[in-house]
């Protein structure tokens, strides 16, 4: 077995990289390609860093391309980003037009990838257009939406839905998210590799140097959100919550660890907001991390007591999944997917207000017992549903089902 | 096997996972709920009753269908959640006969209503189909006793596709260790009738595996001590 595999065989199970290797044999040699809108930044572009090189260990010819353009480019797709998500934005139609343009430019450019492709995989709004410059394309096209579109703004949906649903099949994290489209449309939850720097084990030693680093004092119960400054994270709300919890339990500490997106401007309006909630409080820090600061985050989650999500609105949610992989229990909003991962009592528990998450916090840091029986139950929740793995063998059986005809029985091997 | 028994290949294990699929059916209330089912396919009525066996949970539910944990949950009315909790799929001949059953038992509690209760729009009921998809663990079994080191090694995949799956598969809606006992001679009346008498659907997999070890170790003990 390769080594990439066997490492995953040795987290994941041998079981389950066999039926990877299963799926993978009728698709060897396949031209597969991803599309997304950034190569740093945000869970989509986590994940297809080690999708790809595994995909290629398993004989399926991947790449991966990324649609970039100017400013107004990344206006137009954070506009539909928040439409999707609910908010009621109009885009003017001169965005449009940059993001018509944009994607016709990069379908210029990706023509000779594109093209002769056996699979495109399109993740998220951004580069959903380029379909419509491959009237003749080869292969067949499926759309990823990564992004909670169970109420949609409807004339921006409206929009993008004329090309999604050109698409052979679309993928949802969720049954909640799926909408009405005139192709199959697959449930795969997303994952995290557990072979991430973000991910492995790392020494004691290293998450008291990232304490020190930040002035935080491993002696006190420290509770963490890591999110980008983004107003569906409710980093504000989080603060809230830190302070009703800290009158009950004085040595608490926040830490708020986010980073930017090439593909989000509105994070430095959220961060001042984020900095003068918290401002005068030297127990709450706020950190602006690079792109790349995995293993700083790894030690910061393995640093923490409990790990919040608070988020209002949420695709799935990959740093509860994180958290739980590094036996830490998540508070999280009553969202999205944090849903199916946080089960009260369980992996952690649901809330809705900044009153939910202080009552959790002071309740959890009040019930050692609990807090162990969860630290283990939480990690193989994880390595059950949410491992890379899994994911990757949702995708084959996709990529398998429409190159095979869909059948409601796929027998391999 | 016996020496006279008849020539039967050996019982290969198989692995399997289910892929879901959305529908777009959705319903808000019961009435929804009701007019979905009469129209949805089979294949979703079977998910809905089947598939949480094989979905990320803890808890041995209270209810053990998608329809009657949402009924439940989303739309309070515990006594018809109970009513369809206790349906077991596996006394139906088929799944039209458990679709008819469900709208009967939804008409009632319509007919029993005074003011439909509507479910929170994010909490809506999905109708979802899947896709099975079968994988070759390249383990057989040559004789019924080596299901007793065999089984507590198998996935709960495996579990799932043997003994629920089968039914789908076999003859009389059989499970595939019967149904390969039953091609051996007629030495394991008695297993394939204990093996008959384990309920499969209000188990987890995890007892279920547990259960058919329990048996076939118990059974093949017995057996020596006869001999």
């Amino acid at each position: 077995m390769n080594d990439i595999l066997e490492k995953y065989a040795g987290i994941a199970g041998r079981d389950v990289v066999e039926h990877l290797r299963q799926l993978a044999r009728p698709l060897k040699g396949l031209k597969f390609v991803h599309v997304n809108a950034t190569r740093l930044g945000g869970g989509v572009a986590e994940i297809l860093h080690k999708m790809v090189p595994l995909m290629r260990e398993l004989g399926i010819e991947t790449s991966w391309e990324v649609i970039g353009g100017e400013a107004e480019f990344y206006q137009c797709t954070k506009g539909f980003h928040n439409a999707i998500q609910g908010s009621p934005i109009d885009i003017p139609e001169s965005l449009l037009k940059v993001y018509e343009r944009t994607n016709e430019e990069t379908a210029q450019k990706l023509e000779p990838v594109l093209k002769d492709a056996d699979v495109v995989l399109i993740h998220d709004p951004q580069p959903a257009a380029l379909i419509d410059h491959f009237p003749d394309r080869k292969g067949k096209w499926v759309w990823r939406c990564h992004i909670d579109v169970s109420r949609p703004f409807r004339p921006v949906w409206k929009y993008l839905r004329g090309f999604v649903s050109k698409y052979d099949a679309s993928i949802f994290s969720l049954s909640d998210f799926a909408q009405p489209l005139p192709h199959p449309v697959y449930l795969i939850a997303p994952s995290i590799d557990p072979l991430h720097e973000k991910n492995v084990d790392i020494a004691p030693e290293e998450v008291l140097d990232v304490q020190n680093q930040f002035e935080i004092d491993p002696d006190r119960p420290m509770i963490l959100q890591v999110s980008r400054y983004d107003r569906f994270k409710d980093p504000v709300g989080v603060i809230h919550a830190y302070k009703l919890a800290k009158k009950l339990i004085p040595p608490l500490q926040l830490v708020l660890a986010g980073g930017g997106a090439s593909d989000d401007p509105e994070g430095e309006a959220v961060l001042n907001e984020v900095r003068l909630a918290a401002k005068d409080d030297p127990d709450i820090k706020v950190l602006l991390l690079p792109g790349d600061a995995h293993r700083t985050i790894n030690a910061l989650q393995r640093a923490s007591d409990i790990v919040l999500q608070k988020s209002l609105k949420e695709g799935f949610g990959l740093t509860v999944t994180e958290a739980m992989w590094k036996n830490k229990p998540v508070i999280g909003g009553d969202t999205g997917g944090i849903r199916i991962q946080v089960v009260n009592h369980h992996t952690g528990f649901l809330v809705n207000t900044p009153q939910g998450a202080a009552l959790r916090i002071r309740y959890l840091l009040h019930s050692p017992e609990l807090m162990q029986e969860m630290s283990w139950k939480v990690k193989e929740f994880v390595r059950e549903n949410f491992l890379i793995t899994r994911h990757l063998r949702e995708y084959l059986t996709l990529i398998y089902a429409m190159l095979h005809g869909q059948k409601e029985r796929i027998v391999i091997g | 096997m016996a020496e006279d028994s008849p020539e039967v290949e050996p019982f290969a294990i198989k692995d399997c996972t289910l892929i879901a699929l959305a529908t777009a059916k959705r319903a808000q209330n019961l009435r929804e709920l009701q007019e979905h089912l009469r129209e949805i396919g089979t294949n979703s009525i079977y998910y809905h009753f089947w598939g949480g066996l094989l979905r990320p949970r803890f808890d041995n539910p209270e209810y053990h269908n998608d329809f009657a944990i949402w009924i439940a949950h989303s739309l309070h009315n515990k006594i018809l959640a109970e009513r369809l909790a206790i349906l077991d799929p596996v006394e139906f001949e088929s799944l039209e006969d458990l679709r008819n059953e469900l709208i009967e038992t939804i008409n009632e509690s319509l007919d029993e209503t005074e003011f439909p209760i509507w479910a929170k729009r994010d909490d809506q009921f999905e109708f979802l189909g899947y896709q099975i998809v079968v994988f070759d663990t390249k383990t057989t079994v040559q004789e019924p006793v080596d299901f007793v080191n065999i089984l507590p090694r198998i996935s709960l995949g495996s579990i799932f596709y043997h003994f629920i799956d089968g039914r789908n598969r076999n003859p009389n809606a059989m499970d595939d260790f019967r149904n390969w006992l039953m091609g051996l001679d007629h030495r394991y009346t008695d297993l394939i009738r204990l093996i008959g008498e384990i309920c499969p659907y209000f188990t987890p997999l995890k007892k279920l595996r547990q259960d058919l070890t329990d048996l076939f170790t118990n059974y093949f003990q017995s057996e020596s001590v006869q001999q």
